[in-house]
């Protein structure tokens, strides 16, 4: 833990100091989404696809109706413990206010508004591969969702991660939107497009650094869960066993290949991934067949 | 309420047993015990869902004598099988402590099974697209529960 919190000083003090001027929080040009119109029902499946509705419902909210993006799930990690904040249509306490361009910076580089990095916690180290179209359909989507006045509350971390501009060493070293698998066909594509983008299934079935950054070496090979008890699954076909359609039955239905049925976070995944057209699931379980 | 959901309400309380009412080992004992039912839950659905799926040819014997286990299975009085100090952080279990102080939710899910296996074993004797439709529903219930009250596996 010591040489751990060395070798982390070590970066946060290069970070700032040599990269400082390198790791600005990045964002698009402000007519980067001109032309773009938007569509309300692909930014339903987009909304679903990614799984904002997981982390930014209240805790322990049964998923009925129109969800309301209040925030307040807690997230704990090695650097503390993160909490969802409040990403509703209200004005004031959610994103009302948020233009599209506003939302492309969150979900691609992982840039406020005003000009601040984002912690990671916010998986846009996965949706930095959406394609910006899809963002502007997901931001028509979120409008059309009720509002809630609760506010966002504060992060539980402590020096040096509470300072945020120190996440731009950590971005300038790790923040990457390349694939990491390739994708010889559409469908593979698709099946890439929603793991590696959408998705974000690296950021649970992924081992981490000691930095959190992704071990792309053990892409999908597992990792300890972080609530501390358990492990997330290895789901590389070699270890798993399962077939295309056992994989495609489990993410509609939730049932494994021997009926037993999916717990913990992955049952808010298997809700999404449910409200998915049929070749969607389709193309996952064939992405995850072709790993490596 | 009907005497069926009578039955099943008392069938599903966890209730707080004192460990010292039983010898040693009854701890785990228990856990085996509802692993077990859970087992069977599997096992029937495995039989039900390899219809629905195609994987094998509809048989409404066979189906209608899954579905009655599934009932079955689900509406067995479990009270005495969850004990005091059995879950995830006191014993070999994958079950959260928050089952214990969340108790009406707990019922509220199991009874959520119950209705999901009734409407089964009402459609499984006719045909597979009922077990197709009823299928979600169970498999909805069971995944509510994990989702809520069961740790990751190690
Ligand atoms: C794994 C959980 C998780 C998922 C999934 C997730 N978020 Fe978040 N989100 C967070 C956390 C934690 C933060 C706080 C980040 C911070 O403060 O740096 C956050 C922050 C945000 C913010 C910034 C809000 C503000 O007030 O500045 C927006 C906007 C947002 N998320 C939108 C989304 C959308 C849209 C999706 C789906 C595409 C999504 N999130 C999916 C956890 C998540
Ligand atoms: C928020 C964390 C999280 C995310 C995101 C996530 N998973 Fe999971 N996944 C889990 C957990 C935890 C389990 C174990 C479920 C259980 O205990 O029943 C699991 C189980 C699985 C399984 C079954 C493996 C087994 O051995 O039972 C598959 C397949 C799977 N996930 C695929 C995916 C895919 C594909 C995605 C992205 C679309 C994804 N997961 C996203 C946490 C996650
Ligand atoms: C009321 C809550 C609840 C419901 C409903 C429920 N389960 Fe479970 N299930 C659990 C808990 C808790 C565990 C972990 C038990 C333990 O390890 O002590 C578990 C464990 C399991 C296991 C692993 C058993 C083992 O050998 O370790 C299987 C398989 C399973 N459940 C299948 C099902 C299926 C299929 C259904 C639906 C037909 C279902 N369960 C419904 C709570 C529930």
């Amino acid at each position: 833990m010591r040489r751990f919190l060395t070798n982390l000083t070590f970066f946060v003090v290069l970070g700032f100091a040599v990269f400082w001027f390198i790791t600005r929080p990045e964002s698009f040009a402000d007519d980067a989404l001109a032309g773009l119109t938007a569509d309300t029902s692909r930014g339903e499946t987009v909304f679903h696809a990614a799984g904002c509705a997981s982390c930014h419902t209240a805790p322990g909210v049964d998923s009925k109706g129109a969800p309301v993006l209040s925030g307040g799930q807690r997230f704990p990690s090695d650097f503390g413990t993160f909490i969802a904040p409040n990403i509703s249509s209200d004005p004031t306490h959610g994103i009302g206010e948020w233009s599209a361009l506003d939302l492309a910076n969150a979900m691609k580089f992982g840039t406020s508004p005003d000009g601040q990095h984002y912690y990671p916690a916010f998986p846009y180290t996965s949706y930095a591969r959406a394609e910006v179209q899809d963002i502007v359909d997901l931001h028509a989507y979120l409008a059309t969702l009720p509002g809630d006045a609760t506010p966002s509350q504060p992060h539980e971390v402590g020096f040096p991660f509470n300072i945020r501009l120190a996440m731009g060493g950590w971005k300038f070293l790790f923040f990457s939107d390349e694939w990491t698998i390739g994708a010889p066909n559409e469908q593979l594509e698709r099946g890439r497009y929603l793991v590696e983008a959408l998705g974000h299934c690296a950021e649970c079935h992924t081992p981490r650094g000691p930095l959190g950054n992704l071990d792309n070496s053990a892409w999908l090979t597992g990792a300890p869960d972080p609530s501390g008890k358990g492990r997330v699954p290895d789901i590389t076909p070699q270890t798993l066993g399962w077939s295309e359609g056992d994989l495609a039955y489990y993410f509609e239905s939730g049932f494994t290949p021997d009926f037993d049925s999916s717990g913990g976070h992955m049952a808010h995944v298997v809700e999404n991934l449910g409200k998915l057209p049929a070749q969607d699931r389709e193309a996952i379980a064939a992405y995850l067949i072709a790993l490596p | 309420m009907t005497r069926f959901t009578k039955l099943t309400a008392a069938a599903l309380g966890l209730t707080l047993l004192g460990g010292a009412a039983f010898a040693d080992g009854h701890i785990d004992a228990a856990i085996k015990a509802r692993q077990a039912q859970m087992q069977l839950y599997g096992f029937n659905l495995g039989v039900l869902g390899a219809m629905a799926k195609g994987d094998v040819d509809y048989d409404a014997a066979t189906a209608s004598a899954a579905a009655d286990n599934l009932l079955a299975a689900a509406t067995l009085n479990a009270s005495i099988m969850w004990p005091q100090g059995s879950d995830s952080g006191a014993a070999k279990s994958r079950a959260k402590a928050d089952m214990w102080s969340n108790y009406p939710d707990v019922q509220a899910k199991g009874m959520a099974l119950v209705e999901a296996a009734t409407a089964m074993q009402a459609a499984a004797g006719g045909g597979v697209e009922g077990i197709r439709g009823a299928i979600g529903a169970v498999g909805g219930a069971c995944g509510a529960c994990h989702k809520a009250y069961r740790e990751p596996s190690s």
